[in-house]
């Protein structure tokens, strides 16, 4: 009887944490974090306030340099290098293009005071496209992808409510084809309503484009609705680990315990 | 081995931490297989384990010991130690899963919710959708309702949805919890007609079902849970 060691042997994995973890002097704020994300995978990073959730989220992404271990990206020339090593042009080429980072607050993932399309043809720009008509069209049909009217093309986010200014950012981060997302609480300042239409548009995103993503949240519905798998972090460790709704449906540390029986039934 | 299912001493206690620890043995020494084309019932009464144990079988609930054999794609896997990688495969691709209430999506259209697993293993859309309508008018779905989100139907609608979004998929391993329980005969008399259908094709599955007619007309074999019982 044959057993299945390895589903797929040529799948390999996208982003590689090793023993990872950040200490503010003598403060720990995240501990021997490892981990593996495939492509086409969601993870969500959940736990409360000061868990570390935001931190590891800096470290993964390379805005933040670890006090231990390291983290590993398989660039699109299918090598896994330590983002530590790479160089000021390969680092350009994850921020600009192969990696989208959505910010809680979509100002700081926006300009406020340039037209929309402007925001979304600024990341085309950057790597090369000069086609003032083919950025514009591209801008637009993004725009609709993320169900902001086209009319609205030449406002200034400023103007744009704050689900609208999410979905652009959204936009101005998927318009590269990036390989991996990185998303901090992206449904986090926003109404009920306006929350389920963007999880809703993120998760179709997600799955027809084959992204992976790394999204934190202390919400375990956005977690359920988005994510393959569950990380939960607790005084800057992961405590528990394994599929979303067995995490969800089967807790097994007493934190997550805690933390799934908190919730408020709707 | 020709079994679809092969399950030896499956063991689950849930540990609550919230209530000093206490320790809830739910199953213990769980044994049986499932073959190609066979529907095993499982019985005993409420609380005796039957839902942990097809949760356990999907890896929606964690397994404390033992093993649970699924034939998937030409081999054995062991969903007791599978990674999530795997075990998100063996969904994709294996086992599908009625659950008893439909965990509804918001804003998703009713026929995009059904179409949904046969799009997400590479069916067109349009395919996709024309096989959904065709069974949502099989379970008496009007078409009127298609382009609503199931959120707002009745129980038994609901349910419905959930069982054509279960039967749409070409699957080797269906498990179904409590598939008939809020539907009216008529509805009824369909899912043991899908049921028919699906063993024909060679489809082996495991149902949790109360009505003692509809386990009747089902049943291949039955499994007794209470011999699983964990209680000491």
């Amino acid at each position: 009887m044959a057993e299945l060691q390895d589903l797929t042997p040529d799948d390999q994995p996208l982003l590689v944490a090793e023993h990872l973890g950040k200490n503010y002097g003598r403060l720990t704020a995240c501990r021997d974090v490892s981990f593996a994300l495939y492509p086409g995978e969601v993870l969500a990073i959940v736990g409360e306030s000061g868990s570390g959730k935001s931190t590891l989220l800096q470290l993964l992404s390379a805005q933040l340099a670890p006090s231990a271990g390291r983290v590993s990206y398989r660039m699109r020339d299918g090598v896994l290098r330590d983002l530590a090593a790479l160089g000021e042009a390969e680092r350009r080429f994850l921020f600009r293009t192969d990696w989208g980072y959505v910010h809680q607050d979509p100002a700081q993932g926006l300009r406020m005071a340039v037209s929309a399309g402007a925001n979304v043809g600024e990341r085309l720009m950057a790597v090369d496209w000069n086609h003032y008509g083919r950025i514009r069209d591209t801008a637009s049909s993004w725009l609709e992808r993320v169900e902001i009217d086209t009319a609205r093309i030449d406002d200034a986010p400023r103007t744009y409510s704050g689900g609208m200014r999410q979905r652009l950012q959204i936009a101005r981060n998927l318009v590269t084809e990036p390989r991996l997302v990185f998303m901090d609480e992206p449904t986090g300042g926003l109404d009920v309503s306006v929350q389920a239409r963007l999880l809703d548009l993120m998760r179709n995103l997600v799955s027809e484009l084959g992204l992976a993503a790394i999204v934190v949240t202390h919400d375990l519905a956005v977690a359920r609705l988005l994510s393959h798998r569950v990380m939960v972090m607790k005084g800057g460790r992961v405590i528990e680990t394994g599929l979303t709704d067995q995490v969800l449906d089967d807790p097994r540390e007493p934190y997550t315990q805690l933390l799934v029986s908190s919730i408020l039934p709707a | 081995m020709t079994a679809m299912i092969d399950i030896t001493d499956a063991e689950k206690t849930f540990t609550m931490h919230l209530q000093g620890g206490v320790e809830l043995p739910v199953v213990r020494g769980v044994s049986f297989h499932v073959e190609p084309g066979e529907c095993v019932v499982l019985s005993g009464p409420s609380g005796a384990g039957k839902s942990s144990i097809l949760k356990m079988i999907f890896g929606n609930y964690r397994c404390d010991g033992g093993r649970i054999g699924i034939r998937h794609q030409g081999a054995v896997i062991d969903l007791a130690t599978a990674e999530p990688r795997q075990v998100l495969s063996v969904r994709r691709s294996t086992i599908g899963y009625v659950s008893q209430f439909l965990r509804a999506v918001p804003r998703v259209a009713t026929i995009d919710v059904v179409a949904e697993p046969l799009i997400a293993n590479g069916t067109a859309r349009a395919e996709a959708r024309d096989k959904a309508g065709a069974l949502l008018r099989r379970l008496n779905i009007p078409e009127r309702l298609w382009a609503l989100p199931p959120s707002t139907f009745s129980g038994g609608e609901q349910q419905r949805v959930n069982i054509a979004r279960g039967f749409i998929s070409d699957l080797p391993i269906l498990l179904l919890d409590e598939p008939t329980a809020s539907l009216d005969a008529a509805n009824r008399a369909v899912v043991v007609e899908l049921i028919g259908q699906k063993k024909r094709q060679g489809v082996a599955m495991v149902a949790i079902v109360h009505d003692d007619e509809i386990r009747h007309l089902i049943a291949d074999r039955i499994v007794d849970v209470t011999s699983f019982a964990a209680a000491a």
